[in-house]
């Protein structure tokens, strides 16, 4: 794994308003997300949750604020970071094969010019490998599951050997066999010293999955360890007034 | 019929200078095409050819005499221009993009038509051969001329092989480009620069108007012919080459036919041919394959029923096809049969029809297909056992092999499959029977 500045946080957000066409969709965001968590990112549709992964990535212009990674400017930390984005934004028709897809994820260190060598095709299938997927390499992608190609999506973060990995949403429309098969590599990410940020919509699965929690509504609500921070209040807070809702949010305040 | 001889014959050295200038400049627009069609930039490329024509004329009201480079030049120029006000169009009100894209491309063309008219009337002017660069005058070009639109073709496509896997992770997605620190403003700008250059050369050749039928229609009829991004730029390449020198050369024997029609025809006979004759996606293909389909539901259905009956009268007392007459119609029935009897998994007997050993076999695949799909949806999707028979009806004929035998497995280790290779059926067979619907 690349070296990171010892201590710092994982990620430290600071002040961070993020905007489109003016209209705010992140206000004063202030939080630092510890090393080695697996951390939940959740809130209500248009909370923000994807625009805080891509303003961590320098995907989006930043109206105020800062972000830093492992202590570091963005610039400095990109072979750090791995970005798993939503499935549904790239045209799965696309002719390309999974192992094409998950090749992409050594892009960062071959630079604009020098072509996937023999040793990166080799990575690329070993990380197909882990998520259970050698068998379809040469696969063309549209022939896939859903939760077959989010699984090439997860080994395209995973041949990046990063230390961050911002995932958003591995857990959509996927099936429940990869379901488990996500969770799983998640822990042993985790277990490696890796950490995990990833955009959530269970709410009753955060406590299972997750150790670590940030709760947005356009402004951050609450971010901590699930057990002091996943409370009754605070989902009240986060969801507020959306009753359907609120049953979900009890259930899971019950089980965490 | 000579010139045909001559033409084909390559006798002129003017004609094969320009065939040669036209198949590259189409293979180069096949390939850059091919990446904005993916990048879904297609009409882009129509709204720089139309407001380069503008540019055209402004370089000859600058130069004041026909001079080539000094053209094209003008025309990348507007080209370019164009691409900067879609874009600031895009990003900076709510317009969206087709509607930017219509409003630049008429404004501009708009512009081109006035002034080239304005020049047309001018006697000095009219000389300046600005209606090729309407409709396109691929014959008219001379030696220089293909040897500048050929030094561009090639430098646009160097520039494709060397951004290749950049092009290809920009098109596919580019926020995971932008998540590696990639540039991907950089990125988008170089493809736009490359298919603002493929107009451009285009323009003397093709035309404004039409220039585009070579940017993206051999792209779009690629598509058809793989999976595989190198192998479908390879293809748009050849097909673009193809549409090129045909349509140039039919404009060449005919004199009365721009080369832009010509070559818009040609690639739309490359892409009628595509759709309907490739492989996999093709029109032809996709009805064969459900026409098979078809067919073989009909013949699994009828060795299904075939069993089943065998199964209830228990070695067969009855003459099994004769009893499907209840629920078949006669000619379904008929059909069935002979199918079935061409495969050899049936025999006729006088009136009777039995299953061969071979039919046997492949029936009891099926019903065990059909069964173990049936426990499974009663099982996991808490369907009532008289419905499921429909249900898997339309399922058991496409499970491919590892589902079966994971089916198995599952209803093994649950003691549901008491040792037997087909599972008796969960449901009472009459009922069923009663609701099924072929095919």
């Amino acid at each position: 794994m690349p070296h990171a500045q010892p201590e710092a946080p994982a990620i430290e957000v600071h002040d961070l308003t993020v905007a489109y066409h003016r209209k705010p969709v992140l206000w004063d965001v202030d939080t630092a997300i510890p090393r080695g968590r697996l951390v939940a990112v959740v809130g209500p549709n248009g909370a923000g949750k994807s625009t805080l992964l891509k303003a961590v990535l320098g995907l989006v212009p930043l109206a105020s604020g800062w972000v830093q990674v492992f202590g570091r400017d963005l610039r400095d930390a990109r072979s750090l970071v791995a970005y798993v984005p939503q499935r549904e934004s790239v045209d799965w028709d696309f002719p390309v094969s999974a192992l094409d897809v998950v090749t992409m994820g050594r892009y960062g260190r071959l630079g604009w010019i020098r072509r996937p060598a023999r040793s990166d095709t080799e990575a690329a299938l070993a990380s197909l490998d882990q998520v259970g997927m050698k068998a379809f390499a040469h696969r063309q992608i549209s022939q896939l599951s859903g939760g077959q190609q989010q699984r090439v999506f997860i080994a395209r973060a995973l041949v990046q050997d990063a230390a961050l990995y911002l995932m958003d949403e591995p857990f959509a429309g996927v099936d429940a066999a990869t379901e488990r098969a996500i969770v799983e590599l998640l822990r042993a990410m985790r277990a490696q010293g890796r950490t995990v940020v990833a955009v959530h919509h269970d709410l009753q699965s955060v406590p299972d999955y997750f150790d670590y929690v940030v709760m947005l509504n356009m402004r951050l609500v609450a971010a901590g360890p699930v057990a002091s921070v996943f409370t009754r209040e605070n989902l009240q807070k986060t969801y507020g007034g959306r009753l359907t809702l609120l049953d979900e949010a009890a259930e899971a305040v019950r089980k965490a | 019929m000579s010139d045909f001889l001559r033409l084909i014959t390559l006798q002129d050295p003017n004609t094969r200078v320009v065939l040669l200038g036209v198949a590259l400049l189409g293979a180069v627009c096949g390939v850059v095409g091919a990446f904005a069609v993916l990048r879904r930039r297609a009409l882009v490329g129509d709204a720089v050819a139309h407001a380069s024509l503008p540019g055209v004329c402004a370089a000859y009201f600058v130069v004041g005499d026909r001079n080539f480079a000094a053209f094209l030049l003008g025309a990348l120029v507007f080209g370019l221009l164009a691409v900067l006000c879609i874009t600031l169009i895009r990003n900076h009100t709510r317009i969206k993009e087709d509607a930017a894209i219509g409003t630049v491309l008429s404004v501009f063309f708009g512009l081109g038509i006035g002034m080239s008219r304005m020049i047309q009337n001018d006697p000095a002017g009219s000389r300046a051969g600005l209606d090729g660069f309407l409709f396109g005058k691929a014959a008219g070009m001379v030696r220089q001329d293909v040897l500048l639109i050929a030094g561009v073709a090639t430098a646009a496509l160097l520039l494709v092989v060397i951004l290749y896997k950049e092009l290809k992770l920009l098109c596919f997605d580019r926020e995971f480009a932008g998540s590696l620190g990639r540039r991907v403003v950089l990125l988008d700008l170089a493809l736009m620069t490359l298919i603002c250059l493929c107009t451009v050369i285009g323009l003397p050749a093709v035309g404004a108007v039409l220039v585009v039928a070579l940017l993206i229609v051999p792209a779009a009829a690629a598509r058809f012919w793989s999976e595989r991004l190198v192998l479908i730029l390879l293809v748009a390449g050849a097909f673009g080459a193809l549409s090129g020198t045909v349509g140039a050369s039919v404009s060449a024997l005919y004199a009365h036919v721009s080369a832009g029609p010509a070559v818009a025809l040609a690639a739309a006979v490359v892409f009628v041919v595509s759709l309907l004759l490739a492989p996999r996606r093709g029109v032809v293909a996709d009805i064969v394959r459900r026409w098979a389909l078809r067919r073989k539901i009909l013949i699994e259905n009828f060795l299904r029923a075939m069993y089943e009956l065998d199964e209830l009268a228990s070695g067969g007392a009855a003459n099994p096809a004769l009893a499907l007459k209840r629920t078949w119609t006669a000619a379904q029935l008929e059909r069935a049969i002979s199918l079935a009897e061409r495969r050899r998994l049936v025999r006729r007997e006088g009136g009777r029809v039995t299953l061969t050993e071979s039919g046997t076999r492949r029936a009891s695949d099926v019903v065990r297909a059909h069964r173990l799909w049936e426990l499974y949806l009663i099982d996991q999707a808490s369907i009532a056992p008289d419905h499921v028979d429909r249900d898997a009806d339309q399922i058991e004929h496409v499970l491919p092999p590892e589902v079966l035998a994971r089916l198995d497995e599952r209803l093994r280790s649950e003691g549901r499959m008491p040792g037997a290779a087909v599972p008796a059926s969960p449901h009472s067979w009459e009922r069923a029977e009663a609701g099924r619907a072929l095919g």
